[in-house]
């Protein structure tokens, strides 16, 4: 599957397309299949998504798991800093990086 | 300390209401990520994994209280309180809001400072010796002539779009505690005949493809100084590729000319150059100068610590160093504690660095190029409440220069050139050898760790280093031995195949072994190494 990340233009943070919108977690990412580059595309135009791109990722129970261990990183945050990440209440939270 | 004039600070203010503007731009779509990127860089404003990363300068590793206690206060209210000391002596925030940009601007003018030509293919930030103006060994303050560089080098029109990125740095000292030898022109200033001169050593440094600067002239008159690195700036201006970016430093040229016809093409260009009258006049320099006069040293200062508390006696033996002031010494802070991450410091520590700076070291700071922090004029009647302070802020670890003083880059956890993560991999061997007197033991040992082969870890270094690297979508770590950024200068080499993290762990450990088994008298592990070769360590590794 095909997801479309990128960062918020003001905070910076790492958002998902959702199929209607952008999210924060990785879980919500929805498979953009070939129409990647198209709503990439007018989504930055409109400045509702900054340095967008589009990743591999593969289906899981959980929700989408980016295939590239960078773009795990970027879903979930600093594996050296737990409380920083989006599941700082989850200690195992960063074997899902690994 | 050097304070900034009214061109200083008007060249800073302006900017900063430059770049607010860009900012307001950007966020009102009138430009687009394309147009803006090039001019956030410029003022040091990256878009890394997680967010967008500041890094803000630190001229000369050295800051004052003030500045010390904004950096504080820019992590507490702009980030999430903590930031992250650097190789290149900066400081990195990692969790930056475009739309603060220019609000965090504006507090560093403040206080004198900025993140200009933090990035971009220009001048960066100009590095030094952290024990400036403290070190017994120098033949004179460095700080001087890294500041006049700075002046030179801020907006200098023609090396604002070098071919590729530039950096410098200036020591006074044969003890090189700045890795010189591994800039794009390192500096060493030098006395002849009683006069004071520099020896310039051009085309150093490290990612892809590291090289040792050789020497281009021995010795520069001081009066030439500027003319000179103007020169060797404008031969590299003119013939550095700008088709290529791996080819595109400074080292590179210089390899393919030859150090000969390079050191011919400079002295041509320093004929004219010289002619252009760039370096400044002698009231110039004095009025420079005159900001990095000594402090006022109590002469007669007591010259004996008492060394009872056996805990502060190991601190002193290790994180203590001597001062050229007899009753002074300088003080070490590392910033490597047993499993945290080298080189961050939180909000609350940075502030009680600045208060101990303010109280027992003349108001002054250093960071240095292995990402800890320098209080470089502390008498010795204070170390003991220096030390206790230390202790109480988690800042007191005692292991300046041993194998848990890790160098490591932000690595895959931060930042979005990295193909593998460098903290974890500190962090496991910090833990491995986290016995204090087993690290005592092996003695000095460099080890640094990069995350992806730009080496802003240092990797080739290190006398134990680390790179690491993405083996089909997995973390993988080369270990390389025998670097060294001191003034042995050296590459290390790769030992061979790599390693996963807890793989690459007991290869060190292995390695440790060997060198212990090995080691004759004093040796340092770099020592013992170079005079029983690859070999032994290579086999210890692999089998």
């Amino acid at each position: 599957m095909k997801l479309l990340t990128g960062n918020d233009l003001a905070s910076g943070a790492v958002t998902w397309w959702t199929g209607d919108g952008w999210s924060l977690h990785v879980e919500d990412a929805v498979d953009v299949d070939e129409h990647g580059d198209a709503i990439l595309a007018v989504e930055e135009a409109a400045r509702r998504v900054n340095a967008p791109y589009i990743i591999d990722a593969v289906g899981t129970p959980e929700g989408p798991r980016p295939a590239h261990i960078k773009d795990r990183v970027r879903a979930l945050g600093p594996t050296v800093r737990p409380d920083l990440t989006l599941k700082p209440a989850d200690p195992d939270a960063g074997n899902w990086v690994i | 300390m050097y304070k900034y004039d009214q061109y200083d600070q008007a060249i800073v203010d302006a900017r900063v209401d430059e770049f607010r503007d860009q900012v307001r731009r950007r966020m009102a779509g009138e430009i687009t990520e394309d147009q803006f990127k090039p001019l956030r860089l410029m003022n040091g404003l990256y878009l890394q994994l997680h967010a967008y990363m500041l890094r803000v300068a630190i001229p000369y590793g050295t800051l004052d209280s003030r500045q010390m206690h904004m950096l504080a206060h820019i992590a507490r209210k702009y980030d999430r309180d903590y930031g992250h000391f650097t190789t290149r002596q900066n400081i990195q925030y990692n969790w930056i809001k475009l739309e603060d940009a220019g609000d965090i601007l504006a507090d560093l003018a403040t206080v004198e400072m900025h993140a200009i030509q933090t990035s971009g293919n220009c001048i960066r930030n100009i590095s030094s010796d952290q024990y400036a103006g403290a070190a017994a060994d120098e033949v004179a303050d460095p700080r001087p002539w890294a500041e006049l560089l700075r002046q030179w080098s801020t907006f200098h029109p023609e090396f604002s779009y070098l071919p590729r990125k530039f950096k410098i740095a200036v020591i006074a000292s044969d003890e090189d505690r700045a890795a010189m030898r591994l800039h794009d022109i390192g500096i060493q200033l030098v006395e002849r005949d009683g006069k004071l001169g520099a020896a310039f050593y051009v085309g150093g440094g490290m990612g892809r493809t590291p090289m040792v600067a050789p020497l281009i002239k021995d010795f520069v008159p001081i009066e030439d100084f500027l003319s000179y690195a103007e020169a060797c700036l404008r031969v590299y201006n003119r013939y550095g590729r700008r088709d290529n970016i791996y080819k595109a430093r400074i080292k590179i040229l210089i390899h393919e000319l030859g150090a000969d016809e390079y050191r011919r093409q400079v002295e041509q260009e320093f004929a004219h150059v010289k002619s252009l009258g760039i370096d400044p006049p002698a009231a110039e320099l004095e009025r420079i100068t005159a900001f990095f006069a000594p402090p006022a040293f109590e002469a007669g200062a007591a010259d004996t610590v008492d060394r009872s508390d056996p805990d502060f006696a190991v601190w002193l033996d290790q994180n203590v160093k001597a001062h050229k002031q007899p009753g002074y010494a300088i003080v070490n802070i590392s910033l490597k504690p047993v499993g945290g991450i080298p080189g961050d410091a939180s909000s609350a520590q940075i502030d009680v660095m600045a208060d101990l700076a303010e109280q027992y070291s003349f108001d002054e700071l250093r960071v240095t190029h292995a990402q800890n922090i320098v209080l470089p004029h502390v008498a010795k009647r204070d170390l003991y409440a220096v030390w206790q302070k230390l202790v109480e802020a988690d800042l007191a670890s005692p292991n300046l220069d041993l194998i848990s003083d890790i160098i490591a880059c932000p690595g895959l956890d931060y930042c979005s050139l990295a193909n593998a993560r460098s903290i974890p991999v500190a962090q496991k061997i910090a833990q491995r050898f986290s016995d204090l007197d087993r690290q005592r033991t092996l003695g000095e040992l460099k080890l640094k760790i990069s995350g992806c082969i730009n080496a802003c870890g240092h990797h080739h270094a290190g006398h134990i280093g680390i790179l690491g690297v993405d083996r089909k979508g997995t973390e993988n770590y080369q270990l390389l031995l025998g670097g060294s950024g001191a003034e042995d200068t050296s590459l290390g080499k790769i030992t061979g195949p790599g390693f996963d993290e807890d793989g690459v762990v007991d290869a060190i450990e292995r390695v440790t072994d060997k060198y212990l088994e090995l080691r004759e008298g004093g040796e340092r592990f770099l020592d013992t190494y170079r005079r029983v070769g690859f070999d032994p360590f290579k086999e210890a590794i692999y089998g």
